[in-house]
């Protein structure tokens, strides 16, 4: 990545929280909105600019699900495995991504096409079972349907604006 | 920034109330609602509109969420001179028959109309959920919006704003259930020169969406409830937790804290007193223990959201080391109406020592799935089938779950049990944040509480190895008992576990993640004999 690229992305980011109490993880949420993950040489730089140790850095990613090490696939399928959605056939709709494009949770495809991640709850229960793609929710789903929503972002994909 | 008075705020209200369309149309644009397309159908309802040029006297606005999101998109459709509508599933390729029909030929399309089932419920908390414009000011202040928080600042003390919460009867709506006045009266009681309010709205319970609804749905009473609480607490900054996996209830919070430093709710000597009152927002990033308070302030300090033994409280000792008052999104959200309305009236309102109402996300096997809003007091059959319509299938009925992966199951020879914090932890559960989860006959429940121990496992911060240590074990024997491979002595090992974590765990997650299995041995203790081969005749398997 270009060093001053990211040098500049992270002064834009830092300068508004440099003097916020507690500024790490809403600093961390941004990186991580602009790279999708949080790149360990954007880290560096943001330690220095705070001057803090990098290990206060990687405590805090490797303590909260939420950040990311290393790049999703372009399109992060996520599974709500809320309690409604797991009494209502979460676990199937596992089974039929692995069948259709072989990703366990955690998990990209070969061209980082997709990323599959298991998440608690998205606050949907009403229409359980549901899962996203980026931003997109699909809810109700039933058996079978998984095969055509994948269908919708196969590389190279637009995205599924909503 | 303006100042604002009462009287200003009383013309806002007027004129918002006077300025009324002659045709509404509200489509419910929140998570669930966006998930079922109801985006598609506004902008159907917008080109459908100017298609039949009745642009003039029409508006369709966005309305937050009704709870009731198995039906979205749901439409709510007033006309002068009818009676309204709230209709069902009204999906883009619908909207031209609902213009045909209600807009122009003003009839009601009674199969689409959404199954009323409000006879038992009480809105206090969700009075605005769904009636109002989220992202409009206007609309929150039309519906008495920020006249509590007038009323306690230019009539009341702190103090009399503490005493009227103790009056209440108001309890923490988080879960645990303690007394929001006295919360409030121990932050204000410690001396110091800085006090802090939080609002936690790191709902993790996974099955429960209560908080989200009502910031996606009244981010402004959330504000209004925070803005009191700062004022009795002595605070002058307050900060919003909200989990990240949330991005449209902290889009709207955002718009409202922004439209109330616009109006001089929030900022610099508010109504003109010596009261200044700063809020931000601060995400959580996908930890569960972050719900606990200890965690969630280490986390908003921008460290591992480690909890640590109390006392202190955070009352006492809190963020960056100040007296702070962590209350939850339902409890702020029911402070406006108490102070407009009075403690007496609120506790009025439900049984013993659990006043006023609790909103339950009623989901899994049941028919309405939603939110639902009753009096303490309702009792649990009265909420899953005269509310909820009974289960969703052919299957009965065989228990619910609540309190999340903290609480316990219930069977159905104790539905007649009135609601209350005693009453529910009497039963081996507990209220919990209010995620009622309903389980049929074809409900395994040595997997549910695998599921909830999973879960729990999965969010131990690691900490303490009660916690820890224990929780991997257990689900170990679970495991083992779901393939058919336990044996008795495991159900007594699951049970001294269990007490073991309960009696040494650090935190709340710790201490509670057993109950899922302790409540399932105790009353479902059949559905793991029946796996385990020497325990049991018939061969064990099925999951």
């Amino acid at each position: 990545m270009d060093r001053e690229l990211i040098m500049k992305t992270v002064e834009e980011i830092v300068a508004p929280w440099e003097n916020k109490e507690g500024n790490l993880i809403m600093i961390l949420h941004q990186i991580q909105n602009r790279f999708s993950y949080v790149p360990r040489e954007v880290s560096f730089e943001v330690a220095k600019r705070l001057n803090i140790p990098m290990a206060r850095i990687y405590e805090v990613i490797t303590f909260f699900n939420y950040f990311k090490l290393s790049p999703p696939g372009r399109h992060v399928i996520s599974v709500c495995m809320g309690t409604a959605c797991y009494l209502k056939g979460a676990k199937g709709l596992l089974t039929e991504i692995q069948e259709e494009i072989g990703l366990l949770p955690g998990q990209s495809t070969a061209d980082k096409n997709f990323y599959l991640q298991m998440v608690r709850c998205l606050g949907c229960c009403g229409q359980a079972p549901v899962l996203t793609v980026g931003e997109k929710v699909y809810g109700r789903l039933v058996p079978g349907q998984v095969k055509n929503i994948l269908a919708e972002y196969k590389a190279p994909a637009v995205e599924g604006a909503v | 920034m303006a100042t604002m008075t009462r009287d200003e705020l009383n013309k806002i209200k007027q004129a918002a109330l006077a300025e009324k369309k002659k045709i509404v149309v509200k489509v419910c644009l929140s998570s669930g609602g966006v998930a079922a397309g109801s985006q598609e159908t506004m902008i159907a309802l917008r080109n459908e509109a100017k298609k039949r040029g009745v642009a003039v006297d029409f508006e369709a606005r966005r309305c937050g969420c009704f709870g009731k999101c198995a039906e979205d998109p749901i439409v709510h459709v007033f006309v002068e001179g009818m009676v309204d509508a709230v209709y069902a599933r009204v999906t883009a390729d619908r909207v031209e028959t609902l213009f045909e029909k209600h807009i122009i030929g003003r009839q009601i399309i009674q199969e689409w109309l959404l199954e009323k089932n409000d006879a038992k419920q009480l809105k206090i908390v969700l009075r605005n959920t769904g009636v109002i414009d989220p992202e409009s000011f206007k609309d929150y202040v039309a519906n008495d919006g920020y006249q509590a928080l007038a009323k306690a600042l230019l009539d009341m003390t702190p103090d009399q704003v503490i005493a009227e919460m103790k009056a209440s009867g108001l309890r923490g709506r988080g879960g645990a259930g303690f007394p929001t006045g006295l919360k409030w009266e121990l932050t204000r009681k410690t001396a110091s020169d800085q006090r802090y309010v939080i609002c936690n709205g790191d709902e993790g319970d996974p099955g429960a969406y209560m908080d989200r609804s009502v910031l996606e749905g009244d981010p402004h009473s959330v504000i209004e409830g925070l803005a009191i609480a700062a004022y009795a607490t002595g605070s002058t900054k307050g900060y919003f937790y909200i989990r990240a996996e949330y991005p449209l209830a902290v889009e709207r919070v955002q718009k409202a804290i922004k439209q109330a430093y616009q109006y001089g709710l929030l900022g610099k000597n508010i109504f003109g007193t010596s009261f200044s009152f700063d809020v931000d927002i601060r995400l959580g990033a996908g930890a569960f223990v972050c719900g606990e308070e200890t965690a969630l302030i280490a986390s908003i300090e921008g460290r591992r959201g480690y909890p640590h033994p109390r006392p202190p409280f955070p009352s006492v000792k809190g963020l960056f080391g100040k007296p702070t008052c962590i209350n939850n999104v339902e409890t702020l959200a029911n402070i406006p109406v108490i102070l407009t309305k009075g403690a007496a009236w609120f506790s009025s309102i439900g049984v013993d020592k659990s006043k006023g109402t609790k909103v339950f996300a009623l989901t899994g096997k049941v028919k309405h799935s939603g939110l639902v809003e009753v009096p303490m007091g309702t009792t649990l059959r009265q909420i899953v089938f005269e509310i909820g319509g009974g289960p969703s299938g052919d299957a009965k009925v065989k228990a619910i779950q609540t309190g999340g992966p903290s609480g316990g199951v219930i069977p159905e020879q104790f539905f007649d049990t009135p609601v209350s914090y005693e009453n529910l932890q009497k039963l081996g559960s507990i209220m919990g944040s209010g995620g009622m989860i309903v389980m049929d006959e074809t409900d395994s429940m040595v997997d549910i509480a695998k599921f909830y121990l999973g879960f729990c496992v999965d969010e131990s911060c690691g900490k303490c190895a009660p916690c820890r240590v224990g929780g991997k074990q257990m689900l170990g024997y679970l495991e083992k008992i779901l393939d058919g491979k336990g044996e008795p002595a495991d159900l007594d090992k699951l049970r001294s576990i269990s007490h073991a974590m309960q009696k040494a765990s650090l935190c709340g997650l710790g201490q509670t993640a057993p109950n899922p299995v302790l409540s399932t041995l105790k009353y479902f203790e059949k559905e793991y004999t029946d796996r385990i081969p020497s325990l049991s005749a018939a061969p064990a398997g099925k999951a």
